[in-house]
């Protein structure tokens, strides 16, 4: 893969491997009396571990001219086995964490393996690691084929792509040895947050760099989505990380917001997370993987828009929905219930549009898994999006929230939405950049695609349940005007919900577990295709003209 | 309104920008004003600081990721105060860098768990729940009554939250150290200074039961025990009429 970059890119990246490498080493030694001393160490393995890669194919020729004539794929290669790496390994500790709530004693007499410590590491891995690394690397794809442009280089999408999974293991591994801000999915702490922030922007100007060399006159729905994703995510990211480190020499920092500022603050990350991250990014995917895998255009270009720009703003007010009923003052809860009600709108706009995509194309629902992930896809973003407007409700929020109900909520969308629409995404791809006919067994996907659906909906009826059960414990009151349950009585009530959501991640694991070795072995085994059929290249010549427009 | 967009969908850095705007309104409204309108956080003048060793205590429940599993936020609902006390003001969370109000109740509120329990309670709960609640699903500490605390750093610590807005004293940030010893040695000759220093209500004696040295325990214990007790303004409001039913 060194040998496709040009002699400069390879100096370049070797000073950039020898920088990291020289930060590492700062950090190691001011740190050594510190947990940033650990993190130095990793930080100069990533740097060595570049470098090395760099000189190791250092001797080779200049690449031939002729690659520019094709896309860039290879960084999307590794960014796609790397999301599946993420997905396993943070499944794993989501089914771990899960079991630990039903059986406390399934741990180690040893702080890492403590549920307060894995429980970051889950939705870390799984948001950040799988969906993260999933989003960057089908965001290469997509905005290469929609635009008809390679790439403007070959350095940055590596950059991009190395630099985010170092923070990735940074945040990952700390919050094992205890380096933790604490703050709900932007746990990392200041340093990992400022490293993020330079990986970030170089993404976004890889992206518009793109789009400025593209071939088509138009930008096309799921680049809008991919860029709020990017643009958003770096304001929520910035304000929500600001932080007093207590030295440069620690890994010690304090947010620089307290109290009520503080919920407001970390609720408009945290809900725009899921707006920005774990929505508009995979809306982004859905947009371009559903209507090619389908073979139909997108249904309606102006529900597009509305869907698009309903969601960039309603979104913003929505997060202090999670603080009804709190020292958070009265008229900021109103706004949020309001507005998250509102967002019921774009959210189904975007819902139909993709399912009315589909008409014409059902018989390829019932005969392609991989089409069929992406449309129960869809479906569980319907669903969720419906439940997360009405939990958001103050009266419904009082049973629900604190309970398992939130838990539940958020599995559907996470392993009903995000994951089933980048395990189609996946199974669309995967075959295309391996130059391969097909998967290696589409009975494999077909299992993965059962196993995934019935762990998901175990999950989501285990924690309704248990939430709905729970919140009405905490609120009945006997006959003599006392509460009737104590706190460990509805604790007791949990067990057997808990048991059977562990069973669900299990299956769902299980399903991830099959799906990586089905992508292995299509990398390893599969017949390549002979001829181009469609060529799948950038476009030589500037074609403003006879453009199509989409979906009218 | 799509002839427009048909338009601004040609052109990358326009759209970006479009972005941004539309993006930024709700945060700007909803987020600004709390820091301007006086009334988004009560008076409280009783209200204090943590000292050094709560302090060390909050670190390492942030440490331990306990916010996964407890709010300290109780909503002003009557099932909540009747269960845990009078509902959270923002006042009561003022100093709290970060806040840690929470979003799950696997286990109970600990708003005000301050001075529920006794510390063996405390003591003998962390080092393993299942001895004094035989139906907990809570993980084991054990490890925090044998590690030593480390309090090298704690000058630091203070300082940093001063610079970002909580009221310690030169003073207090100078004697960081000898403080968070004190409060948990209570027969030594630093105790009289935490007092002096955070008032007489402070509590200062060996909270994991070891007078010998001032473990991780001790510092969990002392910020558990002081939860809720930084302020008398939650049991002054009254405002019954607010809660709903």
């Amino acid at each position: 893969m060194v040998g496709q970059l040009t002699k400069t890119e390879r100096q370049f990246g070797l000073a950039i491997a020898v920088l990291v490498t020289l930060l590492g080493l700062a950090m190691a030694a001011a740190g050594r009396q510190d947990l940033l001393g650990v993190h130095g160490l990793i930080v100069v393995a990533f740097g060595v571990g570049a470098a090395f890669l760099v000189i190791s194919g250092a001797h080779l020729p200049e690449p031939a001219k002729e690659r520019l004539a094709h896309y860039y794929d290879d960084p999307i290669k590794v960014g796609i086995i790397l999301s599946m790496i993420w997905a396993i390994f943070g499944l794993f500790i989501g089914v771990w964490v899960a079991a630990l709530l039903a059986w406390p004693e399934l741990t180690f007499d040893a702080a890492w393996s403590s549920f307060g410590r894995l429980r970051p590491v889950h939705t870390t891995s799984v948001i950040f690691g799988f969906g993260g690394n999933a989003l960057i690397a089908t965001s290469f794809h997509v905005m290469q084929r929609t635009s008809r442009a390679r790439m403007p280089d070959q350095l940055s999408p590596w950059f991009v792509l190395i630099g985010y999974n170092l923070f990735c293991v940074l945040a990952a591994s700390g919050y094992f040895i205890g380096i933790t801000q604490s703050k709900e999915y932007a746990e990392a702490e200041w340093y990992a947050d400022l490293w993020l922030v330079v990986v970030w922007v170089t993404y976004l100007v890889l992206y518009l760099r793109t789009l400025a060399r593209r071939q088509e006159p138009h930008i096309y729905v799921a680049n809008w989505y991919y860029l709020a994703f990017i643009l958003v995510v770096a304001m929520l990211h910035i304000v929500n990380g600001l932080a007093m480190p207590i030295s440069l020499a620690s890994a010690k920092s304090y947010p620089i917001f307290s109290g009520v500022q503080d919920a407001m603050v970390q609720w408009w990350y945290g809900h725009n997370a899921v707006a920005f991250f774990l929505t508009a990014g995979f809306l982004g995917m859905m947009y371009y993987y559903l209507p090619t895998r389908a073979g139909r255009p997108i249904f309606s270009y102006r529900l597009s828009i509305i869907s698009f720009w309903g969601i960039t703003f309603f979104y913003m007010w929505a997060g202090s929905h999670h603080l009804h009923y709190t020292a958070l003052p009265h008229w900021v809860q109103t706004l949020g219930m309001t507005f998250s009600v509102m967002l019921l709108v774009p959210s189904w706009a975007s819902a139909a549009n993709a399912l009315l995509t589909l008409n014409g194309a059902w018989h390829k629902v019932r005969d392609d898994a991989t089409l069929r992930f992406m449309m129960v896809a869809a479906v569980f973003y319907g669903l969720s999006t419906f439940e997360g407007s009405f939990l958001a409700i103050r009266s419904v929020n009082s049973l629900s929230h604190y309970t398992d109900w939130t838990v539940g909520h958020v599995h559907a969308g996470a392993l009903g939405w995000v994951a089933l629409i980048t395990f189609g995404a996946i199974y669309a791809v995967v075959p295309k950049l391996w130059n391969r006919k097909s998967m290696y067994s589409w009975k494999l996907v077909e299992v993965h695609f059962w196993l995934a659906l019935a762990g998901t909906l175990v999950y989501v009826f285990a924690m309704w349940n248990s939430g709905i059960i729970q919140g009405l414990m905490w609120r009945t009151y006997n006959e003599s005007g006392t509460l009737a349950y104590s706190f460990l009585e509805s604790m007791i009530a949990m067990h057997p919900y808990y048991v059977a959501r562990t069973f669900g991640g299990l299956l769902f694991l299980t399903g991830a577990a099959v799906g990586f070795y089905n992508i292995w072995k299509t990398i390893k085994e599969a017949p390549a295709v002979q001829e181009e059929t469609a060529p799948d290249r950038p476009a030589t010549m500037p074609a403003r003209v006879g453009t199509v427009e989409a979906g009218e | 309104m799509f002839g427009a967009h048909y338009k601004l969908e040609r052109h990358s850095i326009g759209f970006a920008l479009a972005i941004i705007v539309v993006a930024s309104i709700g945060g700007l409204v909803e987020i600004a004003p709390l820091f301007t309108i006086d009334e988004t956080v009560e008076e409280a003048p009783d209200m204090r600081v943590y000292t050094p060793l709560e302090q060390a205590g909050r670190d390492i429940y942030i440490r331990e990721g306990c916010y996964a599993c407890h709010s300290q936020m109780i909503r002003t609902l009557r099932d909540e105060v009747e269960r845990y006390g009078p509902y959270s003001l923002a006042v009561e969370s003022q100093y709290d860098h970060p806040m840690q109000w929470g979003s799950k109740r696997t286990g109970p509120d600990l708003a005000r768990v301050g001075g529920k329990y006794s510390d063996e309670w405390h003591v003998a709960h962390l080092n393993n729940p299942r001895d004094v609640v035989p139906v907990s699903v809570m993980p084991a500490y054990s490890w925090l009554s044998r590690n030593t605390l480390d309090m090298s750093d704690f000058d630091l610590r203070l300082n940093a939250l001063s610079k970002i807005g909580v009221p310690y004293s030169e003073e207090m940030i100078a004697n960081a150290q000898a403080d968070a010893y004190g409060q948990a040695m209570p027969n030594s000759d630093r105790a009289a200074g935490v007092v002096e220093r955070y008032g007489e209500a402070t509590n200062v004696r060996s909270f994991d039961g070891n007078p010998d040295r001032v473990t991780e325990m001790d510092a969990l214990v002392a910020y558990l025990q002081v939860l809720g007790r930084l302020t008398d303004a939650a049991y002054r409001n009254d405002s019954e009429e607010a809660l709903e039913e």
